[in-house]
């Protein structure tokens, strides 16, 4: 463990850091472009310069491993001047068009020349080299090689993480350009991390440029709901909707990347088909209720159910993209609440859906399969519910998030499921499956909940509700709280955070964690 | 003096084996390999003072030592032939008329190292030297002195000649081993040096032509010998490579520490028609500018040079007369720099850019005064900032025109004009 001193401030840190981590752990900036933790060192912007004391003339701090004794300044004249001079050097022949770059307020250069540079520009704006603009190489990636700063990020990514070398440096000196080989486009499915990881404006993602100025963006942690890894991401959003997803850094899950299904799975949660009000089936047609409706209504039909079969005529369904809480609350509702032993979980991936690969992508679509698992809940269970339907045994379903009408077929629902007397659906949309219910509830989205998901590898991580969920939409353990206390006339708990404490205590795969306890990067489940 | 490097001159034909074989060739590598164990090799090389010729003068010897010695990954040598220093022409003579010189210097080297791989990376356009080279190889091959079992001593030697693709900077030996593994040119980042990570990964000699060319007089004749020629902390002959405006320019083989002065008016036969004496470049284009004064007080070896803050490089005199423009002779040279950055380090990429800019303004005579003090601040924004110091291979010659050779800058701006090439020539400049 070297101790060092950096602007006078004495820090130990871990063997082998570089002085820009350790640095960091002073809570001293060094700034840096080319520099970025998940990739390899080239050492080219020059950014990092430092004074390193004893050392003949400055070091760049990515390339410096801390040691014992090392006496580093970021702020002394000599350091301060070449990253100042750096900085000019960048803007000489970057074509300085802020006000219509999507990078604005995201981007290196803004920022460190407010910080670093502030000087007026030496060099005439006519001698600037031209480069190209607007370049789609492909994936969905757009190129502009006139702000490009060469920090080779990109081809660093297609190079040491994708292997796929879409992307290569071409000529020499000040006409250095990023470029694909002619006829050879970007086709990767992490293509988007390179816009992530581009400092500048060089990168941008067709899907979102000219779509909205990032300072309008709030950002909110979650995780990729896109299949059962479970990627860290922050949603940025603006008055309700998502623009955008970005990976954040999770050494357990994801490191610094996600996929670009995953990146471009959120439109589909702000559908058109979203539904708003509590809907119920009258003369073959959904029409709007109350939730106070909704809520009588519904227990009503179970204690109706209940007294007339059994309890075990009531059973429920849930998706793998229930979340933990949900599932646990549903659980509780059926086995405690009803005293149903009939409960089903549906885990299904779009036929094809692409395989598992070697970096982050699981052929499983479904963000909790391993939670559902984890509470107990039968990975299918579904023909055994169908056959107690199909026998006349079970009366009545609450579906929870599933489209089973899309996912069996209308033919095979209507076969299976048919014999039902009576369906409450859960959902965010309005489906196929909510055609043929009794009555739909509109749900929160997974981006409009406090809750947790468990991936494939039993990590716990938290989801939080980033805006409200559209309409009268309720997230579902309120809705599954509220039909129960219609049921029973018992207060429980609606909040992500106590049901998970609940769960905690109840179930042995879940013991030990809290929820605050999730922290940014998760918890592993017991065992 | 006895020559050295230029035996040729006095031996016709030296390029063949059985020339060079009578005249004493491949001696120093069977003394080598018989009589010598790798540290005796090392450690009479590190006695003879040799240091290296491609302009960074390391001890070649020490350079060697550094190779580790229990190697589990192969050691490989490299040969630098990219000679592309504007001013240099040695090692193409070399190759065209000595090659059996040159691959007894490789030879010692590995058997030195430990490596059994030699790679020789020629510059793109030595396509004739390439083939001199393949030819003698052949025949040292075909004669058992390179391949398996190197003489029969049971040391396998294998030499490959690669030729680059026409990039100045692949002369920088990092860029070298990149360009030899296929990759971009690109300078690396140091540490790792290449004695340990070199070529492909393993630990690596990388020298100059000329240096190994020296290695086998060494081995053959002793370090005290080879001290005796010249300054005894710089010794040897050195090929200098003088062009420009004297009576006869060419490649010369002399001793370490001649006067600059000497080498102008003795050996280069004065100046061109008889006119004075404007500036030298010395070691090549990279390097400070001396004025008249200093020129006419030089001493070439390594260390008097640095003491007139230039260098002797690789043995560049580019001699310039009182009608040179030492404006344009800046803006050519910037031309050089900003066409040969590689482009990956900020400063460099972009500065090289600028300077030449600026240059073309100030030799059409649109320059302004205060982008004197602009040239001398782009350049100390330049010089050390950058992996490899072709930063600094514009940056200080820069600096150095624009001090020594100030007046000219301001005429051309005082006049709109470059008053050596316009016919009202230098009349209004006072």
């Amino acid at each position: 463990m070297p101790k060092l001193t950096i602007d006078g401030k004495e820090v130990e840190v871990a063997d082998g850091l570089n002085l820009i981590l350790a640095a960091e752990q002073a809570g001293i900036e060094i700034p840096h472009y080319c520099y970025h933790p998940g990739l390899s060192i080239p050492g080219n912007c020059r950014m990092c310069l430092v004074d390193v004391e004893k050392a003949p003339k400055l070091q760049i701090a990515c390339n410096t491993r801390a040691a014992d004794g090392m006496v580093v300044h970021t702020k002394s004249a000599k350091a301060q001047a070449a990253q100042k001079a750096v900085l000019e050097f960048l803007l000489i022949n970057h074509p300085i068009d802020c006000p219509v770059c999507d990078q604005a307020g995201e981007c290196k250069l803004q920022d460190y020349y407010m910080d670093y540079d502030r000087q007026g520009s030496r060099f005439p704006l006519e001698k600037k080299v031209h480069k190209g603009k607007a370049i789609d190489i492909g994936a969905g990636v757009m190129l502009d090689q006139e702000r490009c700063i060469l920090c080779a990020r990109c081809t660093r990514f297609f190079d040491e993480v994708t292997h796929t070398h879409e992307l290569a440096i071409f000529e020499r000196g000040d006409h250095n350009r990023i470029e694909i080989n002619p006829g050879q486009p970007v086709n990767n499915k992490y293509a988007g991390n390179v816009v992530d990881i581009c400092p500048v404006g060089a990168l941008t993602e067709k899907d979102f440029r000219f779509r909205m100025r990032v300072w309008y963006l709030h950002r909110k942690p979650s995780v990729c709901g896109g299949c059962e890894r479970g990627c860290s991401i922050d949603i940025h959003h603006h008055r309700g909707r998502i623009y955008r997803f970005k990976p954040r850094y999770n050494p357990d899950v994801n490191s610094y990347w996600m996929c670009d299904e995953g990146r471009h799975g959120f439109p589909a949660l702000q559908q058109e088909t979203r539904l708003t009000v509590p809907l119920v089936q009258q003369k073959n047609e959904l029409v709007a209720e109350t939730w106070g409706e909704a809520f009588r209504r519904s227990a009503g039909v179970i204690q109706n159910m209940r007294s007339e079969f059994g309890a075990n005529a009531i059973g429920a369904v849930l998706d793998a993209r229930s979340t933990n809480e949900e599932a646990f609350a549903m659980k509780k509702l059926i086995k405690e609440t009803i005293g149903s032993d009939s409960i089903a979980t549906l885990t299904w991936s779009p036929p094809g859906a692409s395989g598992d690969d070697d970096l982050l992508i699981r052929a499983n679509k479904n963000p909790n399969s391993r939670g559902l698992a984890a509470l107990g809940l039968p990975a299918s269970g579904l023909e055994s519910i169908a056959s107690a339907v199909g026998a006349g045994k079970l009366k009545m379903l609450i579906v929870l998030r599933a489209d089973l009408v899309r996912v069996m077929g209308e033919q095979e629902f209507v076969r299976k499921f048919g014999p039902l007397d009576y369906m409450l659906v859960l959902s965010t949309d309005a489906n196929e499956t909510c055609q043929m219910a009794n009555q739909v509830w509109p749900i929160a989205a997974y981006p409009e909940l406090e809750g947790s998901f468990t991936n494939f590898n039993g990590r716990v991580q938290r989801l939080y509700e980033a805006f409200p969920p559209p309409g009268q939409s309720l997230s579902a353990i309120e809705a599954i709280a509220r039909l129960g206390h219609a049921l029973d006339g018992v207060e429980r708990a609606m909040s992500g955070d106590t049901v998970f404490t609940q769960m905690a205590a109840a179930e042995p795969s879940f013991k030990g964690l809290s929820f605050e306890g999730l922290g940014e990067h998760g918890r592993d489940l017991e065992g | 003096m006895e020559r050295l490097l230029t035996r040729w001159l006095d031996i016709p034909d030296l390029r063949k084996l059985d020339v060079y074989l009578a005249n004493n060739g491949y001696q120093a590598s069977r003394k080598a390999f018989f009589n010598m164990s790798p540290d005796d090799i090392i450690n009479e090389v590190k006695n003879s003072n040799l240091r290296g010729r491609g302009g960074a003068a390391f001890p070649t010897g020490t350079k060697w030592s550094f190779i580790p010695k229990d190697s589990k990954k192969p050691v490989y040598v490299c040969v630098n032939g990219d000679e592309s220093e504007p001013g240099t022409f040695a090692n193409r003579y070399q190759f065209e008329n000595d090659p059996h010189g040159v691959i007894e210097g490789i030879l010692i080297a590995c058997r030195a190292v430990g490596s059994h791989t030699a790679y020789i990376y020629l510059r793109g356009e030595f396509t004739a030297q390439k083939r001199s080279l393949d030819a003698a190889l052949a025949d040292a091959r075909a004669a058992g002195y390179v391949g398996k079992n190197v003489m029969g001593s049971g040391y396998d030697i294998d030499i490959w000649t690669h030729k680059g693709a026409g990039a100045y900077i692949c002369g920088e030996e990092s860029a070298l081993l990149e360009s030899l593994e296929g990759k971009r040119g690109y300078p690396r980042n140091r540490p790792p040096f290449p004695a340990i990570v070199g070529a492909f990964g393993c630990p690596t000699v990388v020298n100059n032509v000329e240096t190994l060319a020296n290695v086998p007089h060494i081995i053959n004749l002793g370090a005290d010998w080879y001290k005796s020629i010249g300054p005894e902390k710089s010794p040897g002959t050195k090929l200098v490579c003088l062009s420009g405006h004297v009576n006869k320019p060419g490649l010369y083989e002399l001793p370490m520490g001649m006067s600059v002065k000497d080498i102008i008016y003795e050996i280069g036969g004065g100046m061109l028609g008889g006119k004075m004496l404007k500036g030298v470049v010395p070691g090549g284009s990279s390097f400070p500018v001396l004025n008249k004064e200093e020129a006419e007080r030089a001493v070439f070896d390594f260390d008097s040079m640095r003491t007139i803050g230039s260098a002797m490089g690789s043995g560049v005199v580019i001699v310039m007369h009182e009608e040179t423009c030492m404006v344009d002779m800046l803006r050519a040279t910037a031309h050089f720099y900003h066409h040969e950055s590689c482009g990956q380090c900020t400063p460099c990429r972009e500065g090289t850019g600028w300077i030449e800019k600026i240059m073309n303004e100030m030799e059409a005579g649109q320059g302004k005064i205060e982008q004197l003090d602009l040239l001398n601040n782009i350049s100390d924004n330049m010089v050390g900032n950058t992996i490899c110091v072709l930063a600094d291979s514009i940056a200080l010659p820069v600096k150095s025109y624009v001090t020594k050779f100030r007046n000219e800058f301001e005429e051309h701006i005082k006049l709109g004009r470059c008053p050596f090439k316009s016919p009202q020539g230098r009349a209004q400049a006072a």
